[in-house]
């Protein structure tokens, strides 16, 4: 356990989210790294591995809905929480604050698109053409 | 579609196209030159979200901070003066910034106030049981301080410089009004000319003087003397003694307002705060039996690495800007005797959005970037309120005694509403403005419950705090 890091520690395996549990904080990865996956029938899917500096559960800001993943402590981290009051406390003086989580969500947008193509580009699928707007009277 | 001012795009007309603005030339422009006087946290807070901002709007300004000390330096060549905790609050919002405390710099991570009275003592959790509270160095430690501690002020400096900010390690030594513009005079070289400057320098500057000549409005703030010493210790009597937690005392000692004690790696910060804190008050304090319980039995308090007697803002300037000028953190206003770092932060980044969105007319500075110091002001004096309570409250026995009754009860519950625990703890972190405090202490349901508390605790009945 860390004397000089802020946050708390996570030892290898402890849930810090889970998928489905309500919420209102974010997180901040301070030292060592987490695993997000989503658990479904056919059993947990890796989303991907975060490290030192990155931020989850920024939705849980934005919108009042369940977490869409898990995130667990791989080999042990101490993670940050940071309060949805304290954050929207200061984004009512400061909207700037708001800036930098914006710039992670458009990261996380870019990051799926990218992946989409990927994964389209695998199976073999089709870009569709965008369909035509219906007519109306 | 940018407009193009004298060949160059405005900042603030590329952000609020058709919005109602001062005169173009009272905006910073592609080009300007920005001084940044002081390169503790407000400095260097400014000039990393002013070039940061900036940068989102791929435009280039040009960034001087004038800092004549190492601050990594340890000893009173790099010290800032200060106790270093970066409040609860604070901490949170560097990481939804995506400024993150590295280890080096985080001295202890904190996650509880221990307050220490005559009648008996009372852990404070954090709310979530987490470390969300850092003691760090604002220099680079005492004298002889090992070489891994970091300076928490060359970590934000650096963090400036990396944004493109240019350190000048030269002492600004007087300023003059010129042509409509600031210009900036340093021994041995040849005054510059600034477009902007912004003044983080601190209350023990004289260069705040100078400033005050000019005559444009800026006045400086009212302070007072506080105390801050260090203790070597040695990391084993820490965790022992103090562990992770920051302890505070409420004694009843004339013109004494706060006192913590405040564990670091390998050394224990005292910081005492009140009216004009002198040689007298600090032996009284450390001779009271609540604190000497704190250190080891054996060897009592240790003597002094080193201490000091800074002066603090409490009175902030009543201008904290002028044409073309701001003043920011502890040169301008700052929150009343708490998270002077957080204030800083506010008043730095406010100053740096003012400047790129809204101008640097006198106008516009009062329009953009006083709100935010008016916001500080007026907490301060809710904050003065509370803290004259407090006193009265720590300055009575049985007040003393109901208070740490009512504490420990809550905390022992683990009933999630602890009213008492709540109030203590965002007085002591600083945590929350204290007008939200304030409003907390107003609820039918607190008030029934201290006063209970206190008829407890006049009542003579046997009522010994856990």
């Amino acid at each position: 356990m860390s004397t000089d890091t802020v946050g708390k520690w996570y030892a290898d395996g402890d849930y810090i989210l889970r998928q489905g549990a309500e919420g209102s904080s974010m997180y901040v990865v301070q030292k060592g790294e987490v695993e997000v996956f989503r658990e479904g029938t056919g059993g947990p899917v890796r989303l991907g591995l975060l490290f030192a500096g990155a931020i989850f559960g920024e939705m849980a800001l934005f919108e009042h809905r369940p977490r869409s993943a898990s995130v667990r402590a791989l080999g042990g981290a101490q993670v940050l929480t940071v309060d949805k009051r304290t954050l929207l406390r200061r984004i009512k003086e400061d909207p700037l604050v708001a800036t930098h989580l914006m710039e992670i969500l458009c990261g996380r947008i870019r990051d799926l698109d990218s992946r989409i193509s990927e994964l389209e580009a695998r199976t073999g699928a089709r870009a569709r053409t965008p369909t035509q707007p219906e007519k109306t009277i | 579609m940018w407009r193009l001012i004298g060949g160059s795009t405005s900042l603030a007309q590329k952000l609020t196209e058709g919005a109602m603005l001062s005169s173009p030339e009272m905006e910073l422009h592609v080009g300007d030159r920005v001084a940044v006087i002081g390169g503790g946290p407000a400095g260097s807070f400014f000039s990393y979200f002013l070039l940061r901002l900036a940068e989102s709007l791929d435009v280039q300004l040009s960034v001087d901070i004038y800092e004549p000390r190492q601050l990594e330096q340890p000893g009173p060549g790099g010290c800032n003066h200060c106790g270093g905790i970066i409040s609860e609050s604070l901490v949170q919002l560097l990481a939804a910034d995506g400024i993150n405390l590295p280890p080096a710099v985080v001295q202890r991570a904190i996650d509880a106030y221990v307050l220490h009275t005559d009648v008996g003592n009372v852990r404070i959790e954090t709310p979530l049981h987490e470390k969300r509270i850092a003691a760090v160095y604002r220099g680079g430690g005492p004298k002889r301080a090992p070489s891994r501690w970091q300076s928490f002020d060359k970590f934000l400096l650096d963090l400036a410089c990396e944004k493109g900010a240019r350190l000048q390690h030269r002492l600004v030594t007087d300023v003059r009004w010129e042509d409509g513009r600031p210009w900036l005079s340093m021994p041995s070289a040849r005054p510059e000319r600034y477009d902007l400057v912004v003044v983080g320098a601190g209350v023990n500057s004289r260069l705040l003087e100078r400033f005050e000549a000019l005559g444009m409005g800026f006045t400086r703030p009212h302070t007072t003397t506080t105390f801050v010493t260090e203790f070597a210790l040695g990391r084993e009597v820490i965790e022992r003694n103090f562990g992770p937690a920051m302890h505070v005392f409420l004694l009843d000692m004339a013109r004494l307002e706060f006192a913590a004690l405040i564990p670091k790696d390998e050394n224990v910060t005292l910081c005492l705060l009140g009216e004009d804190i002198d040689p007298e008050l600090v032996e009284s304090f450390i001779n009271a039996p609540e604190v000497k319980c704190m250190f080891p039995a054996d060897t009592g308090v240790p003597a002094q690495v080193c201490h000091c007697f800074p002066r603090i803002n409490i009175g902030g300037a009543p201008q904290p800007f002028a044409e073309r000028m701001m003043f920011i953190g502890d040169s301008g206003i700052t929150r009343l005797y708490k998270d002077g770092i957080g204030a800083a932060y506010r008043t730095g980044k406010a100053a740096a959005t003012a400047a790129v969105l809204g101008g640097v007319s006198t106008e516009d500075l009062r329009r953009h970037y006083w709100p935010a110091c008016r916001a500080i002001r007026n907490d301060n004096a809710i904050g003065k309120v509370m803290f004259f309570v407090s006193g009265l409250i720590h300055r009575a026995r049985f007040s003393r005694r109901a208070l740490i009754a009512m504490t420990s009860t809550e905390q022992a519950s683990g009933s999630p509403y602890r009213p008492m625990s709540s109030v203590l703890w965002d007085i002591f972190t600083g945590s929350a403005p204290y007008r939200e405090v304030f409003v907390r202490t107003l609820n039918p349901k607190f008030i029934a419950k201290l006063t209970w508390n206190l008829a407890l605790s006049i009542l003579p009945l046997k009522r010994e705090p856990s």
